[in-house]
């Protein structure tokens, strides 16, 4: 099914007898395997509303997410967020949408300074599991108007409803940028110098770690990047020279690579991505034994691992969470690609979901 | 502002509830005498007061849950308070509830700057989070007009903002990890020193609940080194018009200040005769701050200055020093208490999409004058965070009954033009009942099913947030 109005998807939802897969762009293919009717949000497309001045977006769920970067490219600004685009890592094709970059809060390296999607997204309406059409939120940057349900939305991977249309918090695109890259620290040196990079006033906008090189990007007009970047670079003195790049294409081709963790597209494995608190990655990594990248300043941990690999269960209790993204169908029925919650907030997600979606069509299972 | 009638049969097991609150709480943390509670009758939203059957002020976790499972079991309503600076009435009483005050829950449990938060109990005020890492050069961002006296636990439970949230979000983009203990006393931790949430957002809908989900007894905040350095420019112009043009095109021109700040003629004269802050006589001021190195400062202000000339403003005046600074942003920071040396007033908080200003101010103009009443403007204009004072004398019969419909007809207006009825303070009891204006029966459902899974039995602040008709029938099947 291929609604091309809220309405018309509202009916669908309604009628429905069965399981639905929600699918934008199908370029993400993560959680549990599920079986179901597949429900596509592609027909609602377009940008509803665009006011630069005011910095947001409002657009239909199904609009590609290129459609969305270049309208904002032609007025200078840009989708803060930075997000991800699977397809490299996981091997697919097809074109990302902008309503599942929102259902399941897709960012990138900014995330570490800027802010997740979830944090730029003002207002939502959808489609909930009984086919009713609920509006939240709004098109302002400050609005406490009742419940946060935006933040629900944001990341329910389409369990809680189908997301019809998104607005979004937009950001001026940035006059200069520069990378900054220290060569050949361990773990745990490169997460002290990426802490300390955070911990300083240079803003530093995005901080990973990967086949030996540890990356820092600064952005913003060209006199106050080439500024920072000095003082950066004497603060890390003791990490080592930095070598500063400032060409944009370059800068630019470096962070996609590491948004897309593009290092461990088509090698053979299965991919996990671990949120945690940075101090704690080294001490993780080791018990790991797996090759990684590093991203948000040690606090996020992408891992290859053998196929079928249970890392939760080799790694045993940790703070945090653990999804694992790339996988086999099978291995994804096997092991929950999603964190398993504590039995009380397990509950509270349950209870969420029952009122949502009482007869457990969206997605169902998806997210266990 | 009509209330819910109070459970006669709950004031009635008073002394059965108080002795039971005893036998879980020290004695001084339970307060029942009549001359006691009237201390927690009223919140910032003064006009409604009404005291509590009893206030309690746990110093942990385990005594949260402790009383609050005493409350469940009694099926007493539970009104949670911060510091009681609520200007929407979040922490107004009824009869037949007990206050729970946050106020002793104020030590700092961690500080970690190599992941840079800081846990903290709730009852601890915003100001002095920052305080607890400032000789470190840490700052926690969120920074509410009233944060010398607000707590945690009210910023979280209505996603508070603040002056300088243009450049780092409010608190629920600063929010990381809470523990609560739900009605029932079950404690739950949500988020921690990790990013985003494994599964649902939970955490996002708590931020914001207004004290109806659960009683937020620790929070971790994200905390940011301070910049190096931060400098406002003032900025006078002949007309609300122009202003607002002038914030839009800063805007657009890819600055991002920390904070735009705006106020009008009736604001500048009031604040002038309070602070003496030497502010111009114009008919707009705008206050513009950016941060950084010195000469990032001259280079973000000199294109801000750029701008501010295409409007012709009648004045422009750069900060120096500190000490400029300090008095650019003495007269804005008295703008509160200055008009309220002069008038009583309702601050509004609605806010607009920022291209509306223009046509907004005026109609608010136009609105105010159709009742007879004075009005003064100062807000966030950066991010159309309006907070119009409505100006009206309370020994003047009728008088406050004209300012709360003029403040409804504006809340609509905010509404009508793509915004919402409340910005940063929270819906409360004050705008409860115009949240028909901004939601469908289905949007408000859909609020309250979350209520429905956190707090089955409605106990928790039952009767703030959804207009009492949306709300009756749930409140009833609890009790």
């Amino acid at each position: 099914m291929q609604p091309e109005t809220e309405i018309e998807l509202a009916e669908a939802v309604r009628a429905a007898k069965g399981p639905l897969r929600i699918v934008g762009g199908g370029t993400r293919p993560v959680g549990r395997p599920i079986v179901g009717e597949v429900l596509s949000t592609a027909g609602l497309t377009g940008i509803s509303l665009y006011e630069p001045g005011a910095l947001t977006m409002v657009v239909q769920a199904g609009t590609p997410l290129a459609e969305v970067e270049t309208a904002l490219a032609a007025e200078h600004q840009r989708l803060p967020f930075e997000p991800m685009d699977h397809r490299p890592l996981l091997g697919t094709t097809g074109t990302p949408t902008i309503g599942a970059v929102a259902a399941c809060n897709i960012s990138g390296p900014r995330r570490i300074q800027a802010g997740a999607a979830r944090d730029y997204m003002l207002g939502v309406r959808f489609v909930d599991g009984a086919g009713t059409v609920v509006k939240n939120g709004g098109r302002v940057m400050k609005n406490v108007t009742g419940y946060d349900l935006v933040k629900l939305m944001a990341g329910a991977c389409g369990t809680l409803g189908v997301l019809t249309e998104v607005a979004f918090k937009v950001l001026p695109e940035v006059e200069a940028m520069a990378t900054l890259t220290l060569s050949g620290l361990d773990e745990e040196r490169a997460v002290a110098a990426m802490s300390a990079a955070l911990g300083s006033p240079f803003e530093v906008s995005g901080v990973a770690h990967g086949a030996g090189m540890t990356r820092f990007r600064l952005e913003g007009f060209t006199a106050s990047v080439t500024y920072r970047a000095d003082r950066l670079s004497d603060m890390l003195r003791p990490f080592g020279a930095a070598k500063v790049e400032s060409e944009p294409a370059t800068v630019r081709a470096i962070w996609s690579g590491i948004r897309d963790v593009t290092d461990f597209a088509g090698k053979p494995g299965d991919v996990w991505r671990m949120s945690v608190k940075p101090s704690d990655a080294p001490g993780l990594i080791a018990r790991m034994g797996a090759e990684v990248r590093l991203d948000w300043g040690g606090g996020l941990i992408w891992a290859l691992v053998p196929e079928g690999t249970d890392l939760r269960g080799r790694i045993g209790p940790f703070a945090g969470h653990a999804t694992l993204v790339r996988a086999a169908p099978e291995t994804r029925a096997a092991i929950a690609p999603f964190q398993p919650e504590p039995a009380q907030l397990a509950a509270l997600t349950a209870g969420l979901r029952a009122k949502f979606d009482p007869r457990g069509i969206l997605n169902p299972g998806l997210m266990t | 502002m009509e209330m819910p009638v109070p459970d006669a049969g709950v004031i009635k097991r008073k002394a059965r509830i108080v002795q039971r609150l005893q036998e879980v709480l020290p004695l001084s943390a339970v307060i029942h005498d009549p001359a006691e509670t009237r201390a927690y009758e009223c919140d910032g939203l003064s006009a409604y007061r009404c005291a509590p059957l009893c206030a309690i002020l746990p110093s942990s976790t385990d005594e949260v849950s402790a009383a609050l499972r005493v409350c469940f079991e009694e099926g007493v309503p539970v009104v949670p308070r911060g510091s009681g600076t609520s200007l929407a009435g979040g922490a107004l009483p009824t009869a037949d509830s007990v206050i729970l005050g946050v106020a002793r829950l104020n030590a700092v449990i961690e500080t970690n700057y190599p992941d840079r938060y800081i846990r903290v109990q709730t009852g601890r005020t915003n100001l002095s989070v920052t305080g607890a890492v400032e000789q470190d050069g840490f700052f926690y961002a969120p920074d509410p007009s009233s944060q010398l006296a607000c707590a945690i636990a009210g910023n979280i439970a209505m996603n508070s903002g603040g002056a300088h949230c243009l450049k780092y979000g409010v608190t629920t983009n600063n929010l990381m990890g809470v523990t609560m203990v739900q009605m029932d006393g079950t404690v739950v931790e949500i988020g921690g020193a990790h990013l985003d949430a494994p599964g649902l957002d939970l955490l996002g809908v708590i931020c914001g609940s207004e004290g109806q989900l659960g009683v937020v007894t620790e929070a971790t905040l994200r905390i940011l080194h301070k910049p190096e350095g931060a400098r406002p420019v003032l900025m006078g112009f002949d007309s609300n018009e122009v202003a607002g043009a002038c914030v839009s095109d800063i805007i657009k021109a890819g600055v991002l200040p920390v904070a735009i700040e705006f106020m009008d003629r009736p604001c500048i004269e009031a604040c002038e005769a309070f602070a003496h802050a030497g502010y111009p006589m114009c008919e707009a001021l705008l206050i513009v701050e950016v941060e950084g190195s010195p000469a990032e400062i001259d280079e973000q202000l000199g294109l801000i200055k750029q701008i501010a000339h295409r409007h012709n403003p009648v004045e422009l005046r750069e900060a120096k020093d500190a000490e400029e600074a300090g008095r650019i942003w003495l007269g804005r920071k008295s703008a509160f208490g200055a008009m309220g040396q002069i008038n009583d007033y309702i601050c509004l908080d609605g806010t607009i999409p920022v291209s509306e200003l223009p046509y907004v101010l005026r109609r608010i103009g136009e609105l105010t004058a159709s009742y007879g009443l004075g009005v003064a403007n100062v807000f966030h204009a950066g991010d159309g965070n309006m907070h119009p004072l409505l100006l009206y004398n309370a020994n003047k019969p009728g008088d406050l009954e004209k300012a709360e419909a003029l403040g409804s007809d504006i809340l609509t207006l905010c509404v009508e033009v793509g915004g919402c009825l409340t910005g940063e303070h929270g819906v409360g009891i004050e705008k409860r009942d115009l949240m028909t204006v901004q939601f469908t029966t289905e949007d408000l459902e859909a609020q309250m099913a979350v209520k429905d899974v956190f707090d089955p039995r409605w106990l928790l602040n039952p009767a703030k947030v959804f207009p009492l008709a949306s709300s009756d029938a749930r409140r009833h099947q609890a009790a």
